[in-house]
This record gives structure tokens, sequence and C-alpha cells, in this order.
């Protein structure tokens, strides 16, 4: 579980489990702004997959009402998304 | 009757009603019918003739629609593609249909540049969005750039062409995957999806008032009569792309007041995840079900959840669409039965003769009725084993190739499939398809495909290599490899790599003992 002070990572640790999971290590496919789902990095079944990830690796609760393209659809959205959540429980 | 007038017959008796919601869009039938009229006329102009395959390679949306009644306005026969198709495979459909025009979004020029020069038939591509940069190097292959959005406004055009079809010229060719590894496209005439829609409706008892929400591919059969249904009897689609956030789309279903909602396994088992006792749905009249058996399980959470909401159990197939349902009140006696024959359409079990077997005796599943396909496009070996005769002299009728056992009522029970294709999140998967690909990866000695039980997928495909000694590719190689290559729900899941692989007696890879003792190295 990570503390708030090395969030500065959040970006990174999303980007390597996107390209380790979804591009299967071709990291040059991934640019931070762009959504997932219609460059189709990710499938439907992967948001699930990211959703697993981001609740395991940093101990985060992501509600059903959370699970939306304005918080999961992008490495900038999630990195945002993770950020908040963990401000909240600190 | 022809298809088109589905919608044609729509928007005369409810011009200003919403056919269609997708995104924050909304369409009444006449702009829908409207647009169509425009754009088969474009194609017409194009060189599009009475018969020709158009091939439609677009996200589920409005532009897709429009492009699936004009086609058929055309005279024409509308192939809808997967959007997540690679080039190889683009390629292949195009040449294997010799489709003469094709309709695709400026983000998909990506995948036909790879294919434009081996596409000796492709005459036009019409582009939604900006063509302007393409036209050079589409023309220099010879190919004629169309401006979709240009022909979708051209006023001069809104009135329909001459019909130049009856209703047993083909209508459709829906490619699904085949045990050969190469995917088969499903010859069906107007007639055939007429009477498939026209018996579903009837058991649905969809009415004008009824809103439908199709989060499925409009390449997935079960996707593409959400809104050939819907049109049939004026009621309004909401064409979503994706089941990938659950959220929005129970968001969409409230806000709309959605009364039918479609669904494969794999989406109930998501659906499930959530705390859904949270939303109301009033206006939610049914749930239906389809692609694989729903677990008895996720039958009695939804009722849960759904209290007063019917569920239908059905069980299909690309060949005939619609094979059988379970009428809702029967839900809680059979649970785990698809139900009976639709109406308009005969279907029993018979043995390896031909012969109709009593209760409680597995056969092959024979299908019936004037929604049976007209066979697999140029493949008579293929078609001749699944088209065979039937009671009457020149008949023929479908062998489904499950097998099935029918209870004293006649109520249906799946037992097996008789070919090796795995079903994975409602869509089914020839191994063979994937096994081709990942044999082209260079290092790779042998290579297994199969399916490995997934309480989200129903089956998730798992690939078992063996490597050749120099060889230096790791897993992540592979996957990348195979999602280069393979539409979205083809990628394996899981890779294994092991020293050799089981064989059987005559020497083939052992898929059984695969499945039953995995060993990872």
């Amino acid at each position: 579980m990570q503390t708030l002070s090395n969030t500065m990572t959040v970006a990174d640790d999303i980007r390597q489990f996107v390209t380790d999971n979804f591009l299967f290590g071709k990291s040059a496919d991934l640019v931070d702004g762009e959504s997932l789902l219609d460059r189709g990095v990710i499938d439907s079944t992967g948001v699930l997959e990211l959703i697993q990830f981001i609740e395991d690796h940093y101990g985060i609760k992501v509600e059903d009402e959370e699970a939306i393209p304005q918080n999961l659809d992008s490495v900038t959205c999630l990195t945002n998304y993770v950020r908040t959540k963990l401000a909240a429980i600190a | 009757m022809q298809l088109e007038e589905f919608l044609e017959n729509s928007a005369r008796t409810y011009p200003d009603k919403v056919a269609l919601v997708s995104g924050d869009q909304r369409f009444c039938y006449r702009q829908i019918d409207d647009e169509a009229n425009r754009v088969s006329h474009a194609l017409i102009r194009a060189g599009v003739e009475r018969g020709d395959r158009v091939v439609i390679f677009l996200p589920n949306s409005v532009e897709a629609v429009v492009s699936i009644f004009a086609v058929l306005k055309a005279g024409a026969v509308f192939v809808v593609i997967n959007p997540t198709t690679k080039a190889d495979k683009l390629a292949y459909v195009l040449n294997n249909c010799r489709a003469t025009a094709m309709i695709t979004a400026e983000g998909k020029l990506g995948s036909m540049s790879a294919c434009r020069d081996d596409t000796p038939y492709l005459r036009s591509i019409a582009v939604v969005g900006p063509i302007q940069p393409y036209i050079a190097e589409i023309e220099s292959a010879g190919k004629k750039l169309i401006s979709f959005d240009e022909i979708r406004t051209r006023v001069a055009d809104s009135q329909p062409p001459v019909k130049r079809c009856i209703d047993i010229d083909l209508a459709a060719l829906i490619y699904t995957s085949g045990s050969t590894g190469r995917p088969k496209g499903v010859m069906v005439t107007h007639l055939n999806v007429i009477s498939a829609a026209t018996s579903i409706t009837a058991y649905l008892d969809n009415v004008p008032d009824d809103i439908v929400i199709n989060v499925l591919p409009l390449a997935f059969d079960y996707g593409l009569y959400q809104l050939l249904m819907m049109f049939k009897v004026g009621g309004t689609l909401v064409l979503h792309d994706s089941f990938a956030y659950p959220y929005v789309v129970i968001e969409k279903i409230i806000q709309e007041g959605v009364t039918g909602l479609p669904i494969v396994p794999t989406i109930s088992a998501i659906l499930l995840q959530m705390n859904l006792a949270k939303y109301k749905f009033p206006k939610l009249r049914y749930i239906s079900n389809t692609a694989a058996a729903l677990p008895v399980e996720h039958i009695r959470k939804l009722r849960t959840a759904f209290p007063h909401v019917k569920i239908y159990s059905m069980y299909g197939l690309t060949e005939c669409k619609r094979v059988s349902y379970l009428p809702p009140d029967q839900i809680e006696t059979r649970p785990t039965s698809v139900g009976r024959g639709m109406p308009n359409e005969e279907v029993y079990v018979v043995d390896e003769l031909g012969q109709r077997v009593g209760p409680g005796v597995v056969g092959e599943l024979v299908i019936r009725g004037s929604n049976v396909m007209k066979g697999y496009w140029e493949l008579p070996e293929e078609t001749a084993n699944r088209l065979k005769p039937g009671p009457f002299p020149g008949e023929r009728v479908l062998y489904s190739g499950d097998l099935f056992r029918s209870d004293e009522e006649g109520y249906l029970y799946f037992v097996g499939r008789r070919d090796d294709i795995i079903k994975t999140r409602g869509e089914k998967v020839s191994p063979r398809e994937v096994e081709d690909v990942i044999y082209r990866l260079e290092g790779v000695g042998e290579v297994a495909v199969i399916g490995v039980a997934d309480p989200i997928l129903g089956s998730a495909i798992k690939a078992v290599l063996t490597l050749h000694s120099e060889a230096t590719i790791t897993k992540q190689d592979v996957l990348r490899h195979c999602s280069a290559n393979l539409e979205d729900f083809m990628v394996p899941k899981v890779v294994e790599f092991q020293t050799t692989l089981p064989k059987t007696e005559s020497g083939k890879i052992n898929k059984r003992a695969l499945t039953e003792v995995p060993q990872e190295v």
C-alpha cells in the first residue's frame, strides 16, 4: 500500500501496469491523456483488470459510481483519481 | 418485403419518434431514413450494384446504423465487421466476399493502409471524418474516396432509390468463426432476417414503447438484431459502444427509461458484482440472455436484483439467428433449459442417422424454419455439412453441430459442442485461428489454444506453447503479437510455455489432456 508521500510515482505505476498488461511491453503506444478504450489499448474486460490493480496496489475501494471514464479512461485520469482517493484516506 | 422496410415503415408511421440514441445525440426515424436514402444514392453512384457486398467497418454509431440501411436500400448486401479487426483479417474478409465498397471511419484508415494494395475488388471507400489527408494515398491505390459526412447531408438525394431486390436476395453476410481457422460468411436473405426478427419480437412482446439498450457490437448478430427489431416495431434503440463502464450503462438505463436489456453471461457476471440494490429500474421489462447459457446462480441473483423483470434465457446460432427461448414463467421450474423453438420454427434432436429421438436421449439439434441461412459464402462443403435434407423433397434443414437432449415436455438442454470452438464473453473463437497467428511468431515450436473456465468470460483463452531451443521470446511477446493480429476477444488471457505438448496415439496434440493437467514449466 502506498502513502501520500510517494504518490509522485502513481503515474509511473499506472503507466507500467497498462504497458505490461495491455500493450505487452510496447510503451511507445501509450499517451497519457488519450482514451484507453477509444485507442483500443484496453477492452471492456480490461477495465475490470485495471480496477483490480488499483484496488490491490493502493488499498483503495473503487465504488461502482466511480468506475466511469472520467476516472479511469486515461493514464492522466487514473493518476488524478488515485491521488484524490489516497488523499481522502490519508 | 425487404429488410430496409423496417426503417421505411417506421419512418412513415412515426417520423418524429426517437429511433436512435447514440451518446448525447438523438435521431428520429425520419432523419435516419433520409440519411440512409442519401448514402444509398451515393453508393449507387459509386458503382454499387444489386447483390454487391459492402463492408461496414465502424464502431457502434449512428453512421453504422445509417450505413446498414443505406446498403440495403442500394440493393446490396451489408457485411458488418468488428471494429477491432486487424489489417490481415480485414483484407481477408474484403477479398473473400469481394466487397466493392467499404464504409469506415478516419481512425480506421490505419488498418486500411496495410491492405489497400491487396484488395483488388474494393473500388470505393466512404469515410466518416475528414478525408483530405488520405485522398492521394487511397486514390493512388486505384480506389475512390468518398466523404460520408458530405453524402449523408446531400438533401437532393433524400428520396429512396428504386427497389431492385426481392426477399430471397441476400441482405447480409455475417462472418463467424470457423473450425478451419478462417471466418465463414453466413449468407442470410431478407426473408431469413425478417422471419427471425418477426418471431423474436413476437415472443419478447416488443411494442413501439420499447426502449432497448445495445452494448454489443453490431458485427455480432445479437447486437445487430437489437437494432433491426427496434426499427421493426418502431421502438427506440439506445446504442452504446461497450459494457466497459457498467455504471455508465446503468445510468443510461435509468435515464432513458430502458425497457429491454440484452446481455451475455459475461455482462451478467459484471452486473452482479455491483451493488444493484442501490438502483431502481422501474421501466425495465425484460432481460434477455444468449450466446451461452446463464449459470443457474446468475439467474437466481438476477431475479433477486430485478424482481419485476422477465428473464429470457435463449440459445442461438448465427446460422439461423435464434434457435430457442425459455418462456420467463418456466425459468424457476427448469433453469438449466434453453427452452423451445420460437414461433414459426421447429427444432428437434436427431441421432447419427438423422432420425428423431425421444426425450432424454442425447443427439444433434436440428432447426427448421424460414430463419435458416442459405449457406456459407462460397464454402459448398461446409454448407453441406450443416444444411442437410429435411422432411420434404428438396428442403434443407440446419444441423446445429451442438448436442442436446429434451425433456418430456420438449424443453431443450444443452449437452456439449461437437467442435472445439471456444465461447468467450459470448463470442465464438476458433482455436485454429489463434494458433495460426501464434505459429507466425519466430521461435514457436507447437501451439495449442484451449478454453479454460473463467467466472467472468465463461471460457478464457489459453495458449500453451513449446519454443525452439534457441528462441528467446517471452509470454509478453506472444501476447503483443496476438493483440496486433487478432480482434480483442480472441487475444489469449493466459500464455503458458511447456517443454513438450501431450499427444494422442495418432500424434495430434491432445487438447483434452492439456485442459485436464496443466503443467507449467
